[in-house]
């Protein structure tokens, strides 16, 4: 395998985190509630998998467990900014300083400890004649298999469904959506649940393909870089996959670098993510200056039936 | 809102809970109640600590004893209070710095990172000029450590009011930043060449190190924080640019009408607020660590938050709130010696900062009869 292959591959490996995340947030802010603990659910997902794994013994029951206790979080987010009409920013922040503290308290005797197995891989051998795509396709593991299905299953249901048309309705113009019959409420708390859920199974994904070991705060921020993925990509899952990949790949870039025996010091290269994607945001808000940018109109506003605007 | 602050009367709205209306009350929005009860924050801490007993409990451990023995470690000896009081002093600074931020909405979480680069800075004195006198050089630090920490705050202030970027983006990439820049410095050019091959600079001299309060381990960067509070009032309460501070906040739509700069507001309040980390950051390592090390701050960038928030950016609630979470981490460390994780403190913070906004909002609900 050549160079582009392997880092093709790394990108996929690494990117699927982000990807699941940011599926997630773009469900979240689709509805029109802006989820900032991203952080958070992705270091509760992991370490919910990890403790459930090693206790059990069994990967299926780890995952269901991760989808419970976010979308338990979830629904925390949904009920302070939905129903309490709190403040979202404040809330997502409290999720993450919530999630990496309990997170820590709960990993902390299973630290260090290796998970049994990785994630189960789907063999596709008829693909291996093929050059590239037989290297990159012929041996993935299911969660990104998932995501990949995902991305067309979230792109068909927000663009081509009326389950679509009610989600994106109610995160535009709440107001009119109401008075057409959609029940808003109802709505926001489905998308925020299921939006907390799949952030949380980006964080057991982490932890079962990137480092196979639970570590206190092992996420370094990714959930917050989906947060400004979901931005990148224009809230659209096909956009979202390969602004995933493409952070997937600078992430892995930098190791392999070190590997080749760069002479730059390892600590700016793991700087990379970090500063391309503030300097990828402020292009889109320099080329997108005149124009709207895709965001949700009602993002962050809570709903009020019966207030004027 | 526009109605019903014209008509001078409240709009009362019911808001249906899952039962639909059914039960024999409701509830009732009154969006008139803006001021929260007193009593709020209080109940908010009480619940928050409920909810980590039966974290707490879950573990096997019994959460008074585990309580009694984190406020014992914070308040109950003079060595505690001493090192709570230690403790608060970045809180304050910090939390200072976010107050200012948060009165016209920008959501700075990057104070974490804006305190390590004005530590960074800071050492970067004593690597540099190694040989200055007492005075020069403890001023050349606290100019170099606020003069980074308000270039770290200009970072996340200028992709907002140029570029339209999300400052909780910016500021938060940013703390990740500067603390691989820490990792740098730390293993890299300014290793100790004596430290065992530890990470870390060389230690201070003790003209690179702040004057401490009568053989405590408390460093004068106390007085520092305090006048900050109080020049923090006093410019608030009594200058023009407090006032136009105060008008942003209130309604930034009419500010804007009345030719107030917001986007100058912005980079200012960010330049404060990273100027404020930054001397925090300078404090700790010339005051408290003696050195640059990694593992500089357990978080304080990000404790100063809820301290500001808990203190409503009140100045002086905010001189009671940092003691107290400065007491709630030394608190944190105590457990440790009957096997706890500290992370039982960050997790504290987060629960106390979910009922506190969350408490904000419950008290602007009334419970009616009749469905």
């Amino acid at each position: 395998m050549d160079f582009v292959t392997q880092l093709l591959i790394a990108a996929i490996s690494a990117g699927t985190p982000l990807l699941l995340a940011t599926l997630g947030g773009i469900l979240n802010e689709r509805a029109g509630i802006i989820q900032l603990g991203a952080e958070g659910l992705m270091l509760m997902g992991a370490v919910t998998t990890c403790v459930v794994f090693l206790r059990t013994g069994n990967l299926g029951v780890a995952l269901l467990a991760t989808l419970g206790v976010t979308a338990l979080l979830g629904l925390i987010h949904a009920f302070l900014s939905i129903t309490l009409r709190a403040n979202q920013t404040m809330s997502g922040l409290a999720m993450t300083l919530f999630g990496s503290g309990l997170s820590a308290y709960l990993g902390k005797s299973i630290s260090g400890n290796p998970l049994p197995s990785s994630l189960p891989r789907l063999d596709l051998s008829f693909l291996k004649p093929i050059p590239v795509i037989g290297d990159i396709f012929g041996n993935l593991d299911v969660l990104t298999w998932f995501s990949i299905v995902l991305v067309v299953v979230l792109h068909l249901l927000i663009h081509r469904t009326s389950w679509g048309l009610h989600l994106r309705a109610v995160g535009d113009s709440p107001a009119t959506a109401d008075v057409m019959g959609v029940h808003v409420r109802l709505i926001r708390y489905g998308y925020v649940t299921v939006g907390a859920m799949l952030i949380g199974l980006g964080g057991a994904d982490m932890v079962l393909t990137v480092a196979p070991t639970w570590n206190e705060g092992l996420t370094g921020g990714r959930g917050w870089i989906a947060v400004g993925l979901v931005i990148f990509a224009r809230w659209n899952p096909v956009r979202a996959l390969l602004c995933a990949y493409f952070f997937g790949a600078l992430d892995s870039l930098g190791f392999r670098m070190q590997l080749l025996g760069s002479a730059i010091p390892p600590y700016f290269l793991k700087m990379i993510p970090y500063i391309v994607t503030i300097l990828v945001l402020m292009y889109l808000g320099y080329r997108n200056r005149n124009k709207p940018s895709g965001t949700p109109e009602s993002l962050g506003v809570p709903y009020v039936r019966e207030q004027r605007f | 809102m526009s109605q019903e602050k014209a008509s001078g009367r409240t709009l009362r709205e019911p808001v249906q809970l899952a039962s639909g209306g059914r039960l024999p009350w409701r509830l009732e929005y009154d969006s008139s109640r803006i001021r929260t009860p007193w009593w709020t924050p209080i109940v908010s801490v009480a619940l928050a600590l409920l909810l980590c007993a039966i974290f707490i409990y879950a573990n096997g451990m019994s959460p008074v004893t585990v309580y009694s023995k984190m406020f014992r470690g914070a308040f109950g000896t003079s060595y505690g209070i001493t090192e709570t009081l230690v403790k608060a002093i970045p809180l304050l600074l910090c939390g200072l710095g976010i107050a200012v931020a948060y009165r016209i909405s920008v959501w700075n979480i990057g104070a974490e990172g804006q305190l390590t680069v004005g530590a960074i800075a800071a050492t970067a004195v004593t690597i540099y000029f190694p040989n200055l006198s007492g005075f020069w050089s403890i001023l050349l630090m606290l100019i170099f450590g606020i003069a980074a920490g308000a270039l770290w705050g200009l970072f996340t202030a200028i992709p907002k009011t140029h570029f339209g970027v999300n400052e909780l983006i910016t500021s938060l990439m940013l703390n990740y930043v500067a603390l691989l820049a820490l990792d740098y410095v730390t293993f890299g050019p300014w290793k100790d060449p004596k430290g065992f091959n530890m990470p870390g600079s060389p230690v201070f001299t003790d003209a690179q190190s702040l004057p401490v309060l009568g053989g405590t381990r408390l460093h004068i960067g106390l007085i520092l924080a305090l006048v900050a509070v109080v020049i923090y009032y006093l410019m608030i309460r009594f200058t023009r640019w407090g006032y136009e501070l105060r008008i942003i906040g209130a309604n930034p739509t009419a500010a804007r009408y009345a030719g107030i700069h917001i986007k100058r507001h912005i980079i200012i309040v960010m330049l404060i607020s990273g100027g404020l980390a930054g001397l925090a950051g300078m404090t700790e390592v010339s005051g408290v660590s003696h050195k640059l090390m990694q593992g500089l701050s357990p978080g304080y960038g990000y404790t100063a938050i809820i301290v500001a928030w808990l203190a409503k950016l009140n100045p002086l609630g905010l001189v009671v709130t940092s003691v107290m979470f400065g007491g709630l981490i030394v608190g944190g460390f105590s457990v440790q010696t009957i096997g706890l994780p500290s992370s039982i403190s960050e997790m504290l913070q987060g629960a106390i900062l979910f009922f506190l906004i969350a408490g904000d909002m419950v008290t602007r609900f009334r419970i009616r009869r009749g469905a």
